[in-house]
């Protein structure tokens, strides 16, 4: 293992994790897969996405499925603010999970979505998530809590997103919470 | 499914990982991401004697196969760990032969348990 020096470059650096996925799909259709609620609720963690509108400045929120209301989990999973909107290239929103005190309490973070077309009718998806002083988050969204039926991060949700845009079905929740 | 979107059934992402000095590069990501080449180097050659141009060519390999992304922070390239290649593996490969099993024994377990 080596020395880190502790820059402050480094220390940004390090609470960054940066997701890639291959998605047989236009851009468009991608881009109406991470923002319509009726895509939202299909895949990963599931769940409508509602954006009082989808531009700078406006509140969003997502909130738990119907799944996770079963089990006494309250209305909003997650809330924060648009912060940038290049329909359909790049969607950039602040980030707090509010469904948990604990997860709450470590503020919000950035999450960046960037799409590219790609030859072949591929879209190149890129999920940037800045979690600066959020290291519960960090474990949670790398998978790190999926034994505790807590699915399976990042990860988990694109490889959900690939097979549902890909195949018109979910993974069935393998990795997701019980 | 087309894991990579490369037409190659995860080809890049196997032939990626048979390589014990690139597995340390994702080990050592994993341990901590986000890192420079230079950061790279010193951390391999405390396993192995490795050249830069050897850790560059691995890295490079690491980026076709999608398990390394790359991004600008100012002057400098981080090298971050993109595990959903190995998801996709996963849920591809491995759930296909597993899955049935592991709910096979989960189920004896319950009606163990349930009669007990």
């Amino acid at each position: 293992m080596s020395t880190m020096t502790s820059t402050d470059a480094q220390t940004a650096a390090t609470t960054t994790q940066v997701y890639r996925v291959y998605i047989k799909a236009e851009p468009e259709r991608v881009w109406a897969a991470i923002t319509s609620p009726e895509w939202t609720d299909r895949y990963g963690y599931g769940g409508r996405i509602e954006f009082d509108r989808l531009e700078a400045g406006s509140p969003y929120r997502h909130y738990t499925s119907e799944a996770m209301r079963a089990m006494n989990a309250p209305d909003v999973a997650i809330d924060g603010e648009v912060v940038e909107v290049d329909e359909p290239r790049k969607l950039v929103m602040t980030w707090r999970m509010a469904m948990d005190d604990g997860l709450a309490a470590e503020g919000f973070t950035t999450l960046t979505y960037e799409l590219e077309p790609r030859p072949g009718g591929l879209t190149r998806l890129t999920v940037v998530h800045d979690l600066t002083g959020a290291p519960r988050l960090q474990l949670l969204l790398s998978g790190g809590m999926e034994d505790e039926g807590a699915g399976g991060g990042w990860a988990w949700v694109l490889s959900d997103l690939k097979s549902l845009l890909e195949s018109g079905s979910s993974l069935g929740g393998g990795g997701g919470p019980q | 499914m087309d894991v990579m979107g490369k037409g190659d059934d995860g080809d890049r992402v196997f032939k990626a990982l048979a390589d014990p000095t690139r597995r340390l590069l994702l080990d050592l990501l994993f341990a901590q991401d986000g890192r420079t080449l230079t950061d790279l180097l010193t951390g391999v050659e405390a396993d192995v004697a490795m050249t830069r141009f050897g850790v560059m060519k691995h890295l490079r390999v690491l980026e076709d196969a999608d398990l390394v992304v790359t991004r600008r922070s100012g002057r400098e390239k981080l090298h971050f760990l993109n595990p959903v290649p190995i998801r996709l593996v996963h849920d591809r490969w491995i759930d296909k032969y597993t899955e049935r099993r592991v709910s096979a024994l989960a189920e004896l377990k319950n009606e163990l348990e349930a009669q007990a």
